[in-house]
Protein backbone atom coordinates (compact mmCIF):
# COMPACT_ATOMS: atom_id res chain seq x y z
CA UNK A 1 0.00 0.00 0.00
CA UNK A 2 1.59 3.16 -1.12
CA UNK A 3 -1.01 5.59 0.17
CA UNK A 4 -1.64 5.76 3.88
CA UNK A 5 -3.16 8.17 6.38
CA UNK A 6 -4.91 10.05 3.60
CA UNK A 7 -6.90 12.85 5.13
CA UNK A 8 -10.35 12.89 3.63
CA UNK A 9 -11.04 16.46 2.66
CA UNK A 10 -14.27 16.43 4.60
CA UNK A 11 -14.91 15.51 8.21
CA UNK A 12 -18.02 13.38 8.73
CA UNK A 13 -20.52 12.16 6.19
CA UNK A 14 -23.50 14.08 4.90
CA UNK A 15 -26.89 12.46 5.21
CA UNK A 16 -29.03 12.20 2.05
CA UNK A 17 -31.11 15.11 3.25
CA UNK A 18 -28.07 17.31 3.62
CA UNK A 19 -26.89 16.53 0.08
CA UNK A 20 -27.64 18.71 -2.95
CA UNK A 21 -29.25 17.07 -6.00
CA UNK A 22 -25.86 16.77 -7.68
CA UNK A 23 -24.37 15.16 -4.61
CA UNK A 24 -27.26 12.70 -4.35
CA UNK A 25 -26.89 11.67 -8.01
CA UNK A 26 -23.17 11.27 -7.46
CA UNK A 27 -23.64 9.10 -4.37
CA UNK A 28 -26.24 6.99 -6.22
CA UNK A 29 -23.77 6.28 -8.97
CA UNK A 30 -21.17 5.23 -6.43
CA UNK A 31 -23.66 3.02 -4.64
CA UNK A 32 -24.54 1.33 -7.93
CA UNK A 33 -20.80 0.76 -8.64
CA UNK A 34 -20.77 3.05 -11.65
CA UNK A 35 -17.27 4.45 -12.13
CA UNK A 36 -16.72 8.19 -11.89
CA UNK A 37 -14.92 9.52 -14.96
CA UNK A 38 -12.85 12.72 -15.33
CA UNK A 39 -15.59 14.79 -17.01
CA UNK A 40 -18.32 13.74 -14.58
CA UNK A 41 -19.42 16.11 -11.86
CA UNK A 42 -17.86 15.28 -8.50
CA UNK A 43 -17.81 16.97 -5.08
CA UNK A 44 -14.75 19.15 -4.55
CA UNK A 45 -13.82 17.14 -1.47
CA UNK A 46 -13.94 13.89 -3.43
CA UNK A 47 -11.58 15.41 -6.00
CA UNK A 48 -9.24 16.78 -3.34
CA UNK A 49 -9.13 13.47 -1.46
CA UNK A 50 -8.36 11.53 -4.62
CA UNK A 51 -5.60 13.93 -5.63
CA UNK A 52 -4.00 13.43 -2.22
CA UNK A 53 -4.27 9.67 -2.41
CA UNK A 54 -3.16 9.23 -6.03
CA UNK A 55 -0.40 11.81 -5.57
CA UNK A 56 0.95 10.08 -2.49
CA UNK A 57 0.79 6.77 -4.32
CA UNK A 58 2.72 8.23 -7.28
CA UNK A 59 5.34 9.78 -5.01
CA UNK A 60 5.80 6.41 -3.31
CA UNK A 61 6.58 4.75 -6.63
CA UNK A 62 9.15 7.43 -7.44
CA UNK A 63 10.85 7.55 -4.04
CA UNK A 64 10.60 3.74 -3.97
CA UNK A 65 13.25 3.65 -6.68
CA UNK A 66 15.87 4.72 -4.15
CA UNK A 67 16.04 1.83 -1.66
CA UNK A 68 16.23 -0.66 -4.50
CA UNK A 69 18.46 1.48 -6.65
CA UNK A 70 20.84 1.28 -3.69
CA UNK A 71 21.64 -2.34 -4.68
CA UNK A 72 21.63 -2.31 -8.49
CA UNK A 73 25.36 -1.73 -8.80
CA UNK A 74 26.03 -4.50 -6.26
CA UNK A 75 23.61 -7.14 -7.55
CA UNK A 76 25.44 -10.48 -7.34
CA UNK A 77 24.66 -11.93 -10.79
CA UNK A 78 23.84 -10.51 -14.20
CA UNK A 79 20.37 -12.01 -14.01
CA UNK A 80 19.64 -10.48 -10.59
CA UNK A 81 20.92 -7.13 -11.84
CA UNK A 82 18.61 -7.33 -14.87
CA UNK A 83 15.61 -8.31 -12.72
CA UNK A 84 16.23 -5.44 -10.33
CA UNK A 85 16.65 -2.92 -13.14
CA UNK A 86 13.42 -4.09 -14.73
CA UNK A 87 11.60 -3.77 -11.42
CA UNK A 88 12.82 -0.27 -10.73
CA UNK A 89 11.94 0.71 -14.27
CA UNK A 90 8.41 -0.63 -13.75
CA UNK A 91 8.08 1.43 -10.59
CA UNK A 92 9.03 4.63 -12.34
CA UNK A 93 6.45 3.66 -14.97
CA UNK A 94 3.80 3.24 -12.26
CA UNK A 95 4.66 6.72 -11.03
CA UNK A 96 4.01 8.00 -14.54
CA UNK A 97 0.56 6.36 -14.88
CA UNK A 98 -0.45 7.62 -11.44
CA UNK A 99 0.62 11.20 -12.11
CA UNK A 100 -1.39 10.95 -15.32
CA UNK A 101 -4.41 9.75 -13.33
CA UNK A 102 -3.96 12.77 -11.02
CA UNK A 103 -3.76 15.04 -14.07
CA UNK A 104 -7.25 13.88 -15.11
CA UNK A 105 -8.40 15.52 -11.86
CA UNK A 106 -6.75 18.80 -12.81
CA UNK A 107 -3.53 18.55 -10.79
CA UNK A 108 -0.24 18.70 -12.69
CA UNK A 109 2.74 16.48 -12.05
CA UNK A 110 4.96 19.53 -11.52
CA UNK A 111 2.65 20.84 -8.80
CA UNK A 112 2.52 17.48 -7.02
CA UNK A 113 6.31 17.25 -7.25
CA UNK A 114 6.65 20.71 -5.75
CA UNK A 115 4.41 19.73 -2.83
CA UNK A 116 6.48 16.59 -2.24
CA UNK A 117 9.73 18.52 -2.30
CA UNK A 118 8.39 21.12 0.12
CA UNK A 119 7.37 18.36 2.51
CA UNK A 120 3.66 19.13 2.03
CA UNK A 121 2.90 15.73 0.56
CA UNK A 122 4.11 12.35 1.73
CA UNK A 123 5.08 9.00 0.31
CA UNK A 124 4.71 5.59 1.93
CA UNK A 125 6.47 5.22 5.28
CA UNK A 126 8.09 1.97 4.12
CA UNK A 127 10.58 3.74 1.86
CA UNK A 128 12.10 5.51 4.83
CA UNK A 129 13.76 2.30 5.96
CA UNK A 130 17.24 1.40 4.72
CA UNK A 131 18.12 -1.61 2.53
CA UNK A 132 21.13 -3.13 4.26
CA UNK A 133 21.91 -6.49 2.72
CA UNK A 134 21.15 -8.30 -0.53
CA UNK A 135 18.26 -10.25 1.02
CA UNK A 136 16.50 -6.91 1.46
CA UNK A 137 16.00 -6.91 -2.32
CA UNK A 138 14.12 -10.18 -2.03
CA UNK A 139 12.24 -9.03 1.05
CA UNK A 140 11.18 -5.73 -0.51
CA UNK A 141 9.72 -7.54 -3.51
CA UNK A 142 8.07 -10.21 -1.40
CA UNK A 143 6.85 -8.20 1.62
CA UNK A 144 6.54 -4.63 0.39
CA UNK A 145 5.19 -5.33 -3.08
CA UNK A 146 3.15 -8.11 -1.47
CA UNK A 147 1.52 -5.64 0.93
CA UNK A 148 0.99 -3.17 -1.91
CA UNK A 149 -0.80 -5.84 -3.93
CA UNK A 150 -3.24 -6.67 -1.13
CA UNK A 151 -4.24 -3.02 -1.06
CA UNK A 152 -4.16 -2.44 -4.78
CA UNK A 153 -6.20 -5.50 -5.70
CA UNK A 154 -8.93 -3.94 -3.55
CA UNK A 155 -8.35 -0.57 -5.25
CA UNK A 156 -9.10 -2.09 -8.66
CA UNK A 157 -12.71 -1.61 -7.52
CA UNK A 158 -12.20 1.99 -6.40
CA UNK A 159 -14.83 4.44 -7.63
CA UNK A 160 -12.65 6.71 -9.78
CA UNK A 161 -12.26 5.10 -13.21
CA UNK A 162 -8.72 6.21 -14.19
CA UNK A 163 -7.34 5.19 -10.77
CA UNK A 164 -9.09 1.80 -10.85
CA UNK A 165 -7.76 1.10 -14.36
CA UNK A 166 -4.22 2.15 -13.41
CA UNK A 167 -4.45 -0.34 -10.53
CA UNK A 168 -5.34 -3.21 -12.84
CA UNK A 169 -2.21 -2.66 -14.86
CA UNK A 170 0.00 -1.99 -11.85
CA UNK A 171 -1.21 -5.09 -10.00
CA UNK A 172 -0.09 -7.37 -12.83
CA UNK A 173 3.45 -6.01 -12.61
CA UNK A 174 3.50 -5.97 -8.81
CA UNK A 175 2.48 -9.64 -8.67
CA UNK A 176 5.41 -10.46 -10.88
CA UNK A 177 7.72 -8.47 -8.59
CA UNK A 178 6.43 -10.24 -5.49
CA UNK A 179 7.07 -13.65 -7.05
CA UNK A 180 10.57 -12.64 -8.11
CA UNK A 181 11.21 -11.26 -4.63
CA UNK A 182 10.13 -14.50 -3.02
CA UNK A 183 12.32 -16.47 -5.40
CA UNK A 184 15.34 -14.34 -4.46
CA UNK A 185 14.44 -14.87 -0.80
CA UNK A 186 14.32 -18.66 -1.29
CA UNK A 187 17.84 -18.60 -2.71
CA UNK A 188 18.98 -16.76 0.40
CA UNK A 189 17.01 -18.76 2.97
CA UNK A 190 18.11 -22.07 1.44
CA UNK A 191 21.67 -20.88 0.78
CA UNK A 192 24.80 -20.69 2.93
CA UNK A 193 24.53 -19.88 6.67
CA UNK A 194 25.57 -16.30 5.91
CA UNK A 195 22.86 -15.98 3.28
CA UNK A 196 20.26 -17.40 5.62
CA UNK A 197 21.34 -14.88 8.27
CA UNK A 198 20.88 -12.07 5.74
CA UNK A 199 17.39 -13.38 4.94
CA UNK A 200 16.46 -13.50 8.63
CA UNK A 201 17.78 -10.00 9.21
CA UNK A 202 15.81 -8.65 6.26
CA UNK A 203 12.60 -10.28 7.50
CA UNK A 204 13.10 -9.09 11.07
CA UNK A 205 13.73 -5.51 10.02
CA UNK A 206 11.01 -5.23 7.36
CA UNK A 207 8.16 -7.19 8.94
CA UNK A 208 6.67 -4.51 11.18
CA UNK A 209 7.29 -1.68 8.70
CA UNK A 210 5.47 -3.74 6.07
CA UNK A 211 2.41 -4.41 8.22
CA UNK A 212 2.40 -0.72 9.19
CA UNK A 213 2.02 0.10 5.48
CA UNK A 214 -1.74 -0.46 5.90
CA UNK A 215 -1.94 2.44 8.33
CA UNK A 216 -3.17 2.55 11.90
CA UNK A 217 -6.09 0.52 13.14
CA UNK A 218 -9.48 1.68 11.83
CA UNK A 219 -10.55 2.47 15.36
CA UNK A 220 -7.97 5.26 15.32
CA UNK A 221 -8.33 6.27 11.72
CA UNK A 222 -10.52 9.33 11.55
CA UNK A 223 -10.68 9.66 7.80
CA UNK A 224 -11.84 6.27 6.68
CA UNK A 225 -15.59 6.71 6.90
CA UNK A 226 -16.14 9.24 4.11
CA UNK A 227 -13.52 7.57 1.90
CA UNK A 228 -15.35 4.27 2.33
CA UNK A 229 -18.72 5.87 1.50
CA UNK A 230 -17.19 7.31 -1.66
CA UNK A 231 -15.54 3.98 -2.38
CA UNK A 232 -12.16 5.66 -2.70
CA UNK A 233 -11.24 3.15 -0.04
CA UNK A 234 -12.81 -0.26 -0.43
CA UNK A 235 -11.62 -2.26 2.56
CA UNK A 236 -10.57 -1.21 6.03
CA UNK A 237 -6.94 -1.01 7.14
CA UNK A 238 -7.36 -3.87 9.59
CA UNK A 239 -9.10 -6.16 7.09
CA UNK A 240 -6.29 -5.63 4.59
CA UNK A 241 -3.57 -6.09 7.21
CA UNK A 242 -5.13 -9.36 8.42
CA UNK A 243 -5.41 -10.66 4.87
CA UNK A 244 -1.75 -9.85 4.27
CA UNK A 245 -0.59 -11.50 7.48
CA UNK A 246 -2.66 -14.62 6.80
CA UNK A 247 -1.12 -15.08 3.39
CA UNK A 248 2.44 -14.22 4.42
CA UNK A 249 3.00 -16.31 7.56
CA UNK A 250 2.89 -19.68 5.72
CA UNK A 251 5.41 -18.25 3.24
CA UNK A 252 7.75 -17.41 6.11
CA UNK A 253 7.36 -20.95 7.45
CA UNK A 254 8.15 -22.43 4.03
CA UNK A 255 11.41 -20.48 3.99
CA UNK A 256 12.34 -22.04 7.33
CA UNK A 257 12.96 -18.62 8.88
CA UNK A 258 12.07 -17.69 12.45
CA UNK A 259 8.83 -15.72 12.77
CA UNK A 260 9.65 -12.02 13.17
CA UNK A 261 6.98 -11.55 15.85
CA UNK A 262 6.55 -14.04 18.74
CA UNK A 263 2.83 -13.24 18.90
CA UNK A 264 2.16 -14.66 15.44
CA UNK A 265 -0.03 -17.70 16.10
CA UNK A 266 -2.82 -19.40 14.22
CA UNK A 267 -6.15 -18.84 15.94
CA UNK A 268 -8.58 -21.72 15.29
CA UNK A 269 -11.50 -19.71 16.54
CA UNK A 270 -11.10 -16.68 14.29
CA UNK A 271 -9.58 -18.59 11.40
CA UNK A 272 -6.82 -15.97 11.24
CA UNK A 273 -3.35 -15.41 12.61
CA UNK A 274 -3.07 -13.40 15.79
CA UNK A 275 -0.27 -10.85 15.66
CA UNK A 276 1.50 -8.37 17.88
CA UNK A 277 0.79 -4.68 17.56
CA UNK A 278 3.50 -2.79 15.75
CA UNK A 279 5.10 0.11 17.55
CA UNK A 280 2.80 2.84 16.31
CA UNK A 281 4.90 5.57 17.90
CA UNK A 282 7.62 4.55 15.45
CA UNK A 283 5.10 4.77 12.61
CA UNK A 284 4.08 8.30 13.59
CA UNK A 285 7.73 9.27 13.91
CA UNK A 286 8.39 8.07 10.38
CA UNK A 287 5.30 9.85 9.07
CA UNK A 288 6.49 13.05 10.75
CA UNK A 289 9.82 12.84 8.98
CA UNK A 290 11.91 11.18 11.65
CA UNK A 291 12.37 7.75 10.11
CA UNK A 292 15.87 6.41 9.47
CA UNK A 293 16.00 7.63 5.84
CA UNK A 294 13.41 10.41 5.51
CA UNK A 295 15.87 13.25 5.27
CA UNK A 296 18.22 11.53 2.84
CA UNK A 297 15.44 10.22 0.59
CA UNK A 298 13.88 13.63 0.18
CA UNK A 299 17.22 15.36 -0.21
CA UNK A 300 18.12 12.94 -2.97
CA UNK A 301 14.88 13.61 -4.81
CA UNK A 302 15.21 17.38 -4.43
CA UNK A 303 18.83 17.25 -5.58
CA UNK A 304 17.89 15.19 -8.65
CA UNK A 305 15.20 17.73 -9.49
CA UNK A 306 17.41 20.78 -8.96
CA UNK A 307 20.45 19.29 -10.72
CA UNK A 308 18.19 18.42 -13.63
CA UNK A 309 16.72 21.91 -14.07
CA UNK A 310 19.19 22.83 -16.81
CA UNK A 311 18.31 19.62 -18.69
CA UNK A 312 14.57 20.27 -18.58
CA UNK A 313 15.10 23.91 -19.55
CA UNK A 314 17.47 22.98 -22.36
CA UNK A 315 15.13 20.42 -23.88
CA UNK A 316 12.16 22.81 -23.62
CA UNK A 317 14.14 25.60 -25.28
CA UNK A 318 15.09 23.26 -28.11
CA UNK A 319 11.49 22.13 -28.56
CA UNK A 320 10.38 25.78 -28.77
CA UNK A 321 13.07 26.56 -31.37
CA UNK A 322 11.98 23.61 -33.47
CA UNK A 323 8.33 24.56 -33.24
CA UNK A 324 9.15 28.15 -34.23
CA UNK A 325 11.24 26.96 -37.17
CA UNK A 326 8.36 24.77 -38.31
CA UNK A 327 5.93 27.68 -38.19
CA UNK A 328 8.39 29.89 -40.06
CA UNK A 329 8.75 27.28 -42.79
CA UNK A 330 4.99 27.06 -43.36
CA UNK B 1 34.28 -20.78 -41.48
CA UNK B 2 38.04 -20.37 -41.34
CA UNK B 3 39.62 -21.81 -38.19
CA UNK B 4 40.26 -19.00 -35.80
CA UNK B 5 42.46 -18.89 -32.76
CA UNK B 6 40.06 -19.49 -29.86
CA UNK B 7 42.01 -17.23 -27.51
CA UNK B 8 41.70 -14.38 -29.96
CA UNK B 9 37.99 -15.05 -30.37
CA UNK B 10 37.55 -15.01 -26.59
CA UNK B 11 39.39 -11.68 -26.37
CA UNK B 12 37.22 -10.25 -29.09
CA UNK B 13 34.02 -11.34 -27.30
CA UNK B 14 35.28 -10.00 -23.97
CA UNK B 15 35.76 -6.62 -25.61
CA UNK B 16 32.13 -6.58 -26.71
CA UNK B 17 30.77 -7.91 -23.42
CA UNK B 18 32.92 -5.78 -21.14
CA UNK B 19 31.89 -2.62 -23.01
CA UNK B 20 28.23 -3.32 -22.36
CA UNK B 21 28.80 -4.55 -18.80
CA UNK B 22 30.76 -1.52 -17.66
CA UNK B 23 28.55 0.99 -19.47
CA UNK B 24 25.44 -0.76 -18.12
CA UNK B 25 26.87 -0.41 -14.63
CA UNK B 26 27.56 3.28 -15.11
CA UNK B 27 24.11 4.02 -16.53
CA UNK B 28 22.42 2.09 -13.70
CA UNK B 29 24.05 4.46 -11.20
CA UNK B 30 21.47 7.04 -12.31
CA UNK B 31 18.56 5.05 -10.99
CA UNK B 32 16.17 7.41 -9.18
CA UNK B 33 18.37 10.49 -9.63
CA UNK B 34 17.66 11.69 -13.17
CA UNK B 35 16.24 15.09 -14.18
CA UNK B 36 12.73 13.86 -14.97
CA UNK B 37 10.74 10.66 -14.50
CA UNK B 38 10.81 9.77 -18.21
CA UNK B 39 14.61 9.82 -18.04
CA UNK B 40 14.64 7.55 -15.00
CA UNK B 41 12.66 5.07 -17.07
CA UNK B 42 14.80 5.51 -20.17
CA UNK B 43 18.09 5.18 -18.29
CA UNK B 44 16.96 2.06 -16.44
CA UNK B 45 15.79 0.67 -19.75
CA UNK B 46 19.13 1.39 -21.43
CA UNK B 47 21.04 -0.17 -18.54
CA UNK B 48 18.78 -3.20 -18.70
CA UNK B 49 19.42 -3.61 -22.44
CA UNK B 50 23.16 -3.33 -21.88
CA UNK B 51 23.15 -5.94 -19.12
CA UNK B 52 21.07 -8.23 -21.36
CA UNK B 53 23.64 -7.79 -24.13
CA UNK B 54 26.38 -8.57 -21.62
CA UNK B 55 24.72 -11.89 -20.83
CA UNK B 56 24.84 -12.77 -24.54
CA UNK B 57 28.39 -11.66 -25.29
CA UNK B 58 29.99 -12.93 -22.10
CA UNK B 59 27.88 -16.08 -22.32
CA UNK B 60 29.40 -16.79 -25.72
CA UNK B 61 32.86 -15.83 -24.49
CA UNK B 62 32.46 -18.39 -21.69
CA UNK B 63 31.32 -21.02 -24.18
CA UNK B 64 34.37 -20.43 -26.36
CA UNK B 65 36.66 -20.35 -23.37
CA UNK B 66 35.28 -23.68 -22.15
CA UNK B 67 36.08 -25.44 -18.89
CA UNK B 68 33.59 -24.23 -16.31
CA UNK B 69 33.50 -20.60 -17.36
CA UNK B 70 30.24 -18.66 -17.31
CA UNK B 71 29.06 -15.12 -18.02
CA UNK B 72 28.76 -14.49 -14.28
CA UNK B 73 32.25 -15.78 -13.54
CA UNK B 74 33.65 -13.52 -16.24
CA UNK B 75 31.75 -10.50 -14.95
CA UNK B 76 32.28 -10.98 -11.25
CA UNK B 77 35.56 -12.84 -10.82
CA UNK B 78 38.06 -11.19 -13.16
CA UNK B 79 40.27 -8.39 -11.91
CA UNK B 80 40.71 -5.04 -13.62
CA UNK B 81 43.65 -6.05 -15.83
CA UNK B 82 41.57 -8.78 -17.46
CA UNK B 83 38.82 -6.39 -18.50
CA UNK B 84 38.77 -5.47 -22.19
CA UNK B 85 36.32 -2.57 -22.39
CA UNK B 86 37.31 0.72 -24.01
CA UNK B 87 38.17 3.48 -21.54
CA UNK B 88 35.24 5.62 -22.70
CA UNK B 89 32.64 3.45 -20.96
CA UNK B 90 34.34 3.44 -17.56
CA UNK B 91 34.55 7.23 -17.30
CA UNK B 92 32.34 8.73 -14.55
CA UNK B 93 28.78 9.80 -15.27
CA UNK B 94 29.46 13.49 -14.56
CA UNK B 95 26.30 15.49 -15.14
CA UNK B 96 23.38 14.23 -17.19
CA UNK B 97 24.90 15.84 -20.29
CA UNK B 98 28.17 13.97 -19.92
CA UNK B 99 26.30 10.69 -19.43
CA UNK B 100 24.20 11.18 -22.55
CA UNK B 101 27.19 12.39 -24.60
CA UNK B 102 29.17 9.29 -23.58
CA UNK B 103 26.14 7.19 -24.46
CA UNK B 104 25.83 8.71 -27.91
CA UNK B 105 29.54 8.40 -28.70
CA UNK B 106 29.32 4.71 -27.76
CA UNK B 107 25.91 4.02 -29.33
CA UNK B 108 27.07 5.45 -32.64
CA UNK B 109 30.07 3.09 -32.71
CA UNK B 110 28.05 0.12 -31.49
CA UNK B 111 25.30 0.56 -34.07
CA UNK B 112 27.83 0.59 -36.90
CA UNK B 113 29.76 -2.36 -35.46
CA UNK B 114 26.62 -4.44 -35.05
CA UNK B 115 25.59 -3.71 -38.64
CA UNK B 116 28.82 -5.41 -39.72
CA UNK B 117 28.62 -8.25 -37.22
CA UNK B 118 25.23 -9.28 -38.59
CA UNK B 119 27.27 -10.54 -41.55
CA UNK B 120 29.81 -12.36 -39.36
CA UNK B 121 31.03 -15.75 -40.55
CA UNK B 122 30.35 -17.02 -37.02
CA UNK B 123 26.59 -17.67 -36.93
CA UNK B 124 26.46 -17.29 -33.13
CA UNK B 125 27.87 -13.77 -33.38
CA UNK B 126 25.64 -12.91 -36.32
CA UNK B 127 22.58 -14.05 -34.35
CA UNK B 128 23.44 -11.95 -31.30
CA UNK B 129 24.17 -8.91 -33.47
CA UNK B 130 20.84 -9.31 -35.24
CA UNK B 131 18.96 -9.53 -31.96
CA UNK B 132 20.77 -6.67 -30.26
CA UNK B 133 20.87 -4.24 -33.18
CA UNK B 134 17.15 -3.48 -32.84
CA UNK B 135 17.55 -2.10 -29.34
CA UNK B 136 20.76 -0.31 -30.23
CA UNK B 137 19.01 1.45 -33.13
CA UNK B 138 16.64 2.85 -30.54
CA UNK B 139 19.53 3.80 -28.21
CA UNK B 140 21.19 5.88 -30.96
CA UNK B 141 17.94 7.63 -31.77
CA UNK B 142 17.39 8.54 -28.15
CA UNK B 143 20.94 9.58 -27.25
CA UNK B 144 21.46 11.56 -30.47
CA UNK B 145 18.09 13.28 -29.94
CA UNK B 146 19.06 14.29 -26.43
CA UNK B 147 22.51 15.49 -27.49
CA UNK B 148 20.88 17.65 -30.17
CA UNK B 149 18.21 18.92 -27.77
CA UNK B 150 20.69 19.92 -25.10
CA UNK B 151 23.39 21.18 -27.49
CA UNK B 152 20.84 23.38 -29.23
CA UNK B 153 18.91 24.26 -26.04
CA UNK B 154 19.80 27.09 -23.67
CA UNK B 155 23.20 28.77 -23.33
CA UNK B 156 23.83 26.72 -20.21
CA UNK B 157 22.89 23.38 -21.73
CA UNK B 158 24.95 24.20 -24.82
CA UNK B 159 27.99 25.06 -22.71
CA UNK B 160 27.67 21.92 -20.62
CA UNK B 161 27.38 19.70 -23.69
CA UNK B 162 30.47 21.28 -25.24
CA UNK B 163 32.40 20.63 -22.02
CA UNK B 164 31.21 17.00 -22.10
CA UNK B 165 32.25 16.56 -25.73
CA UNK B 166 35.66 18.12 -25.11
CA UNK B 167 36.23 15.80 -22.14
CA UNK B 168 35.07 12.62 -23.84
CA UNK B 169 36.30 13.02 -27.37
CA UNK B 170 39.93 11.99 -26.69
CA UNK B 171 38.53 8.58 -25.69
CA UNK B 172 36.71 8.03 -28.99
CA UNK B 173 39.76 6.97 -31.00
CA UNK B 174 40.32 3.80 -28.99
CA UNK B 175 37.22 2.22 -30.51
CA UNK B 176 38.93 2.29 -33.92
CA UNK B 177 42.36 0.91 -33.04
CA UNK B 178 43.40 -2.48 -34.43
CA UNK B 179 45.72 -5.16 -33.12
CA UNK B 180 46.51 -8.86 -33.72
CA UNK B 181 43.18 -9.93 -32.26
CA UNK B 182 41.34 -7.78 -34.76
CA UNK B 183 43.55 -9.05 -37.59
CA UNK B 184 42.61 -12.63 -36.66
CA UNK B 185 38.89 -11.70 -36.68
CA UNK B 186 39.21 -10.01 -40.07
CA UNK B 187 41.02 -13.00 -41.51
CA UNK B 188 38.33 -15.40 -40.32
CA UNK B 189 35.54 -13.15 -41.58
CA UNK B 190 34.20 -12.80 -38.04
CA UNK B 191 34.43 -9.05 -37.62
CA UNK B 192 35.59 -5.98 -39.54
CA UNK B 193 38.80 -4.11 -38.91
CA UNK B 194 37.75 -1.43 -36.39
CA UNK B 195 39.51 1.27 -38.39
CA UNK B 196 37.17 0.53 -41.29
CA UNK B 197 34.23 1.87 -39.24
CA UNK B 198 35.73 5.30 -38.73
CA UNK B 199 34.48 7.09 -41.83
CA UNK B 200 30.90 6.08 -41.21
CA UNK B 201 31.24 7.03 -37.54
CA UNK B 202 32.68 10.43 -38.32
CA UNK B 203 29.85 11.10 -40.74
CA UNK B 204 27.18 10.18 -38.18
CA UNK B 205 28.79 12.00 -35.27
CA UNK B 206 29.57 15.01 -37.48
CA UNK B 207 25.94 15.28 -38.54
CA UNK B 208 24.59 15.05 -34.99
CA UNK B 209 27.11 17.53 -33.57
CA UNK B 210 26.36 20.00 -36.36
CA UNK B 211 22.67 19.79 -35.51
CA UNK B 212 23.55 20.15 -31.83
CA UNK B 213 25.66 23.25 -32.71
CA UNK B 214 28.64 21.63 -30.97
CA UNK B 215 32.23 21.70 -32.17
CA UNK B 216 34.17 18.44 -32.42
CA UNK B 217 37.66 18.95 -30.94
CA UNK B 218 40.71 18.35 -33.09
CA UNK B 219 41.58 14.69 -33.05
CA UNK B 220 45.06 15.27 -31.66
CA UNK B 221 45.32 12.61 -29.02
CA UNK B 222 43.72 9.25 -28.23
CA UNK B 223 43.67 7.74 -24.77
CA UNK B 224 43.97 3.98 -25.01
CA UNK B 225 44.73 0.83 -23.06
CA UNK B 226 41.27 -0.44 -22.13
CA UNK B 227 40.53 -2.87 -24.95
CA UNK B 228 44.01 -4.38 -24.70
CA UNK B 229 43.95 -4.37 -20.89
CA UNK B 230 47.31 -2.61 -20.85
CA UNK B 231 46.16 0.39 -18.82
CA UNK B 232 42.64 1.15 -17.62
CA UNK B 233 41.64 4.36 -15.86
CA UNK B 234 41.59 4.57 -12.06
CA UNK B 235 37.79 4.39 -12.23
CA UNK B 236 37.51 0.73 -13.22
CA UNK B 237 38.78 -0.57 -9.88
CA UNK B 238 36.07 1.32 -8.05
CA UNK B 239 33.39 0.00 -10.38
CA UNK B 240 34.55 -3.57 -9.74
CA UNK B 241 34.76 -2.97 -6.00
CA UNK B 242 31.01 -2.53 -5.83
CA UNK B 243 30.03 -4.79 -8.72
CA UNK B 244 31.97 -7.81 -7.50
CA UNK B 245 31.65 -7.32 -3.77
CA UNK B 246 29.08 -10.02 -2.97
CA UNK B 247 30.62 -12.65 -5.24
CA UNK B 248 34.06 -11.98 -3.77
CA UNK B 249 32.93 -11.87 -0.14
CA UNK B 250 30.82 -15.03 -0.28
CA UNK B 251 32.61 -17.32 -2.74
CA UNK B 252 30.59 -20.21 -4.11
CA UNK B 253 27.20 -18.94 -2.89
CA UNK B 254 24.25 -19.11 -5.26
CA UNK B 255 22.10 -16.04 -5.61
Amino acid sequence: MYAQMIKTARAGIKTRDEMSDLERDFQDKIDRDIKIEPRDWMPDDYRATLIRQIGQHAHSEVVGQLPEGNWITRAPTLERKAILLAKVQDEAGHGLYLYSAAETLGESRDELTRLLHEGKMKYSSIFNYPTLNWADMGAVGWLVDGAAIVNQVALQRTSYGPYARAMVRICKEESFHARQGYHAMMKMAFGTPEQKAMAQSALDRLWFPSIMMFGPSDAESTHSEQSMAWKIKVKSNDELRQQYIDQTVPQIEYLGLDLPDPSLKWNEETGHYDYGEPDWSEFFDVIKGNGPCNVDRLRNRVKAWEDGAWVRDGLMAHARKKAAAKVAAQ
Amino acid sequence: MTQVDQNALTQFLLRLGDNTLVLGHRVSEWCGHSPVLEEDIALANTALDLIGQTQLWLGLAAEVKGNDSSADKLAFLRDAWDFRNVLLVELPNGDFGQTLMRQFLFDAWQSIMLGRLIKSSDPRIAAIAEKVSKEVTYHVERSSGTVVGLGDGTDESHARMQVALDYLYPYVGEMFLSDDTDAAMVQAGIAPDPSSLRAEYDALVGKVMAEATLVIPDRAYTHKGGRTGYMHTEHLGHILTSMQWLQRTYPGAEW
